[in-house]
């Protein structure tokens, strides 16, 4: 189940399950407006029943308490139903815990472009390491400092470029 | 204590109640930053708490889920540590709180994703991460204040003198448990004198140990967290928003 992320989303089934696959995929984070759930990796699996038509959609959440999951559970539900899949569940586990390793490439080229600089590659287990240098998602200068390792929402710190005095968004490692 | 639902309720209760302290700060930290944080780390344990008590929930298997047991228990039935209930005090205090408490669940937690348990092992594994940052944020904070001023190094011996009592609590042996907590103390220690010698302040060596919360006796201070907690769910039952 936790590698149907990258499973191809043909099978013999193939139109109904793509479409609903896509259609989840689309689905942008409520609070990081600029990236699917898909791209932010919390989209762990779309599963359609081939003889009921039922979705089975299985999300994970990037902190447990992200105050998001409701707005995410019920933008997936609309989209599914907009698709042509009114019969859908939401299941979430936390098992594998996520990770920021999960954002996809195309998913931090969003992010930056958006102002927001995205994370270092997690360093070992257990150890949160807050030492690398960020770079500013403005200028690009790695002139940068944390203001606060708390940021406007769960997975976010508040930092400040040196160079061109911007403050910004930067998405934790985790 | 004994059994699974026992030690997943005391975790549970851990969080929620530590939860709903750091809320109390919303909007009247010291700084605007420090406001975030603390509501930051509030909803990491909410989260926690949201999830153990689910698990605790299902493993009483009484048909009660998180709500019910958040909001319809009295203090009695309380499982939480003496510790995360005691009031906020200033900020210095708030800071041993935290220190303390993340440097108990931090090991505990990273313990809880190897036990045998599936569902405590992934909610552990997830836990573990947000643990790390609640006591970076912390020991950063003991550190600030214990070798700041004279007044703010004053202060932050004296939340430390406070606080500590209430930690031996954290750590009473429960071999039956899926981790027992005596185990964690090494851990708690070896993260805690560091810490604390960094920041000029001298660890308390009173053998004053508080304890009955894990048995539902508790401080005067918890009746007053939950009456605040479970007002609006006890007066409009089952409302939704």
């Amino acid at each position: 189940m936790v590698s149907a992320r990258s499973a191809s989303p043909t099978t013999a089934n193939g139109i109904g399950r793509a479409s609903a696959r896509e259609a989840v995929a689309g689905v942008v984070d409520p609070e990081i407006r600029v990236i699917t759930i898909d791209e932010l990796g919390i989209l762990r699996a779309v599963e359609e029943d081939p003889a009921s038509g039922r979705v089975t959609v299985t999300i994970t959440p990037t902190y447990t308490g992200c105050p998001a999951m409701d707005v995410i559970r019920a933008d997936i539900r609309r989209a599914l139903a907009a698709a042509g899949h009114p019969d859908a569940e939401v299941r979430t586990v936390y098992s594998p815990p996520w990770s920021t390793d999960w954002i996809s490439e195309g998913g931090r080229a969003k992010l930056a472009a958006a102002g927001i600089a995205p994370p270092a590659p997690v360093p070992a287990a257990g150890v949160v390491s807050l030492t690398l240098a960020v770079r500013c998602p403005q200028c690009g200068s790695p002139e940068t400092e944390q203001v606060s390792r708390f940021g406007s929402t769960a997975c976010k710190a508040l930092w400040r470029c040196r160079s061109c005095s911007e403050p910004f968004d930067h998405l934790k490692a985790l | 204590m004994n059994g699974p639902f026992d030690f997943t309720l005391a975790l549970a209760d851990d969080a929620l109640v530590a939860a709903q302290r750091l809320a109390e700060w919303t909007t009247r930290a010291p700084e605007m930053e420090e406001d975030i944080a603390l509501a930051n780390i509030a909803l990491d344990q909410l989260g926690a708490a949201r999830l153990l008590l689910s698990y605790a929930g299902e493993l009483e298997g009484a048909g009660r889920d998180e709500d019910a047991l958040a909001y319809l228990r009295d203090d009695r039935e309380f499982r939480n540590a003496l510790l995360v209930e005691l009031p906020n005090g200033d900020f210095a205090v708030t800071m041993a709180k935290l220190f303390f408490l993340a440097a108990y669940q931090l090991p505990l937690y990273t313990a809880l994703a190897a036990c045998a348990d599936e569902r405590l092992a992934a909610i552990g594994a997830k836990a573990r991460k947000e643990s790390a940052y609640h006591l970076d944020h912390g020991a950063l904070w003991v550190k600030r204040l214990g070798d700041g001023t004279e007044e703010s190094h004053r202060r932050m011996q004296a939340a430390v003198d406070h606080v500590w009592p209430y930690t031996h609590e954290l750590f009473a042996a429960d071999p039956a448990a899926p981790v027992d907590p005596a185990t964690l103390r090494p851990a708690f220690v070896e993260v805690v004198g560091p810490v604390l010698a960094e920041a000029t302040l001298t660890q308390p060596d009173s053998a004053w140990a508080p304890a009955g919360g894990r048995a539902g006796v508790h401080t005067e201070h918890l009746a007053y967290v939950l009456a605040e907690m479970q007002v609006l769910h006890r007066a409009h039952p089952g409302a939704n928003w």
